[in-house]
């Protein structure tokens, strides 16, 4: 029989947050964008984006230094640890964590990223292809600092250096549930006692041409370039697809009696989380949303949750067609009449899609509307589509005592996620 | 907390080692290198010109056609490995309960190879700036998992971790977690195809690879002569499984996942960097306490063996901080075999690991003919006879991560 510490009854809760988000890059600029319902989707100043299908992104206007980063991290860290460094900076000080030589073992790293290095990866094969003319690629030319480019596990310990956190420290990457899988690690890990505090969380910086590329390949993206303010219209009849975004979201998780004794800040507690695969198809999507609701329903057994009790649904909302047409139904599914009198909403109407970091980043708002009693609209809603017939919050955000926030993310590979947030001492 | 106990009831072998447990074991007790100069490119003009590829690959006796134009080589190994590991399990997929059906593989550099097909179509000059349809789905660290979960009709929770070389035992751990809540089989373990030029420039760049031409110098792990490691490909993926399924269908059991702990040395990585002793040490014992285990009831350990001097120094150092000065009972490495092949290596450790249990015999380490100072560890030098009850596996990754499974034999 396995020896690991005993764990029945252990619970998690959220005591710090940290953000980088288009719009907003700190955690009250963010809140503060989101819940105006102002929109950061713009025409993609990162590289000419001309000659591509799509060529709207929502983008950070990051910067790295006076984000307190050093110059060695500026130096060799890619954007996307930038933006992960940035952020669990400021969600460990929100924490008020301070670690000494016993916590910083026990106290470990699991962030998400769909992408990792591809900017530093496409812009380094761009140099030493000699602009992709040579199969056989020169590595003399190279950044000192590419191979971390080419494996993401460079993000967990880049992270991992900048606290001095020697507990598990891993990368989750499935794809644009990530994030929500990586901060589900990491509360499984609180629960069976692996770790006393988990940095945890992901980022994503995708705006690449390989990327955009990529997605306009399949027709993913939106080809609305006129009006790239309006352009990610999740859940809207006239929506045309998906608006790439980049950021971070780093959530400080950390076993109850652990915060309570330092006396912490708690947000709320993570009471659920659950993911499934619809081994169906690599990016296709049944309507029904079968294995979203089961998810779903997985979390709501874990919390001891009727459907009622859910107040905000923070959807994944992508803007595809079929994308939303899914998820609504996975709503239905899994809370039957309750999915009608729950407001729901997609900040990718706002902060664009991170693919694996957005997962973070609507929990950040999650734990953030749940703590505020505020819920974030969906931007840009216009008209009823009607096989989108649920209560998306539109264009104005609501007044709401958040007792319990859902959020959902559905990705390439079938992944489909739920996690479930709560106000401590409403769950079990 | 559930009681529910992981074993492994399955294992495909996709290495250079050979295709399959039985040609890999071979391979391995006999000591035979599979090193040589990397004939999957023209690798001519890099510094590092060898490699470990497996051989003999037929990718149309494991993938269809349709899909092999939609994925990277690196997803056409695991689909093999886990043909093999169902096999051997004789498990039919397809009577697992799919919600009880999971993928958690471990992944390092995803689908490099059409990736960078792709980059090159899209960055040639006087071309359309496009990639192909399936870009999307080849190059990302998720692909082969999620491409095998349709395969199998796995709809349980999935997962792919990365943390390098540490990430076939992460994925290992990770599998007996989701035994625990729930799943009644896991594939598990992970492949790795680093092979194609892109790839190996970024490789070089970490400063670790050797560097020299002559295969049977190439990488000394633990030696005097150490100077970097030679990468290979392929891995190994196991069925794992909840022991009362197990049984209940009157499946061979071959070892229980037992223990498992993962660390990080959180120092910055630098070209001096050799990991640290006291973090590496903590990952070892931690799986072995976990495991109910006292370090003298480890009958082998199977060390990460970098080849990186300080590295193996380190590694040494860590193995004596938990099992006393004269270091575990016995020691045994494959890795000058076949090379490194990052997460697949350490998932091939533990593969060799179970199959030592099955045969009652340690196979030989390969080297270290003189060990460094401070890496005189009681290596295996010819292939001993002996009952196998509890093995431990240690791997790292770059940068930092520590990670130790003990697998004990099912009595």
């Amino acid at each position: 029989m396995t020896a690991f510490p005993a764990t029945d009854g252990r619970r998690v809760v959220v005591t710090g947050i940290g953000v980088v988000a288009p719009g907003g890059t700190t955690r009250e600029t963010f809140w503060d964008l989101i819940t105006s319902g102002r929109t950061a989707t713009r025409r993609i100043s990162a590289f000419d984006a001309s000659a591509f299908r799509s060529q709207i992104a929502a983008e950070a206007d990051f910067d790295g230094a006076a984000a307190g980063l050093t110059p060695l991290e500026l130096r060799r860290a890619d954007r996307y640890v930038q933006f992960a460094l940035a952020a669990s900076q400021e969600a460990v000080l929100d924490a008020g964590l301070e670690l000494d030589e016993r916590t910083r073992d026990a106290t470990g790293v699991v962030l998400g990223s769909a992408v990792g290095g591809t900017i530093v990866l496409e812009d380094e094969f761009v140099v030493a292809s000699d602009s992709g003319r040579n199969w056989l690629v020169d590595p003399d030319v190279t950044s000192p600092f590419l191979y971390q480019g080419l494996i993401p596990s460079s993000l967990a310990a880049d992270v991992a250096v900048r606290h001095g956190a020697h507990g598990p420290a891993v990368v989750v990457s499935t794809g644009c549930t990530s994030g929500i899988d990586a901060i589900g690690h990491a509360y499984q890990l609180l629960l069976d006692g692996e770790a006393e505090v988990m940095i945890t969380g992901a980022s994503d910086s995708p705006i690449s041409p390989v990327t955009v590329a990529s997605f306009d390949a399949i027709k993913a993206t939106t080809p609305d370039n006129d009006d790239p303010e309006h352009a990610s219209r999740p859940f809207d009849r006239d929506r045309h697809g998906f608006v790439l975004g980049e950021g971070c979201a780093v959530l400080v998780l950390e076993e109850l009696e652990h915060a309570r004794r330092r006396g912490a800040r708690v947000y709320c507690e993570v009471v659920g989380y659950a993911n499934r695969g619809n081994a169906f198809h690599m990016t296709g999507l049944r309507p029904d949303g079968l294995e979203m609701s089961e998810a779903i329903n997985d979390t709501l057994r874990q919390a001891r949750f009727n459907p009622e009790d859910v107040r905000y649904i923070s959807a994944h909302g992508s803007g595809t067609r079929q994308n939303d047409r899914h998820e609504t139904g996975a709503f239905k599914r899994s809370l039957g009449h309750a999915a009608y009198g729950v407001p729901i909403s997609s900040i990718k109407s706002m902060v664009g899609h991170s693919l694996g970091a957005i997962g973070a980043i609507e929990m950040a708002a999650c734990a953030l509307a749940v703590e505020r009693g505020v819920v974030p609209p969906t931007a840009n809603w216009q008209n009823r589509d009607p096989e989108c017939d649920l209560d998306y919050t539109p264009n104005t955000a609501r007044e709401v005592r958040v007792n319990a926030a859902l959020s959902v993310g559905s990705g390439f590979g079938g992944f489909q996620s739920a996690m479930l947030f709560a106000k401590l001492g409403r769950g079990r | 907390m559930s009681t529910r106990r992981a074993v492994i009831t399955g294992i495909g072998v996709v290495a250079p080692s050979g295709i399959g447990s039985e040609a890999h074991w071979k391979t391995v007790c006999g000591g035979e290198s599979r090193i040589g100069p990397i004939t999957l490119f023209d690798a001519t003009s890099y510094e590092t010109t060898l490699a470990g590829e497996v051989p003999d690959f037929d990718v149309n006796r494991y993938v269809e056609r349709r899909l092999q134009v939609q994925t990277d080589r690196w997803t056409h190994l695991a689909y093999a490995a886990t043909e093999l590991a169902l096999g051997e399990a004789e498990l039919d997929p397809s009577t697992v309960e799919p919600y009880k059906l999971s993928v958690a593989l471990a992944s390092s550099s995803g689908g490099n190879q059409f990736g960078q097909r792709e980059l090159q179509r899209l960055w040639q000059p006087d071309t359309s700036r496009t990639v192909g349809a399936y870009q999307s789905i080849a190059w990302f660290y998720a692909a082969t998992v999620g491409q095998l979960a349709i395969r199998h009709q796995a709809k349980g929770p999935s997962s792919v971790l990365v943390s390098e070389g540490a990430g076939g035992l992460d994925s290992l751990a990770h599998a007996a977690r989701l035994v625990r809540r729930g799943a009644d089989v896991v594939l598990a373990g992970g492949t790795e195809a680093p092979l194609g030029p892109y790839a190996l420039a970024c490789q070089q760049r970490s400063g670790r690879l050797y560097t020299g031409t002559d295969p049977g110098s190439a990488y000394l792990p633990f030696d005097e002569r150490a100077d970097g490691y030679v990468p290979g490909e392929g891995g190994a993926v196991f069925v794992v499984e909840d022991l009362e399924h197990a049984l209940a269908r009157g499946a061979r059991i071959r070892a229980e996942i037992a223990g498992w702990a993962a660390t990080q040395d959180a120092v910055a990585a630098t070209r001096t960097a050799t990991g640290s002793v006291r973090q590496y040490a903590r990952a070892l014992g931690t799986a072995i306490e976990r495991a109910g285990l006292a370090p003298s009831d480890v009958d082998v350990a199977f060390p990460d063996a970098v080849g990186v001097p300080g590295y193996d120094r380190t590694e040494a150092e860590a193995l004596r901080a938990v099992f006393g000065p004269d270091g575990p009972a016995a020691v045994t490495t494959q890795k000058p075999l076949t090379g490194r092949l990052y997460q697949g290596g350490s998932a091939l450790d533990a593969a060799t690991a179970v199959l030592a249990m099955d045969y009652g015999l340690i196979p030989p380490s390969a080297g270290p003919a003189r060990p460094a100072d401070g890496c005189d560890l009681p290596f295996v030098r010819e292939e001993q006879s002996a009952e196998v009850r509890n093995a431990l596996i240690g791997a790292r990754g770059f940068d930092g991560f520590n990670s130790a499974v003990l697998l004990r034999a099912h009595s």
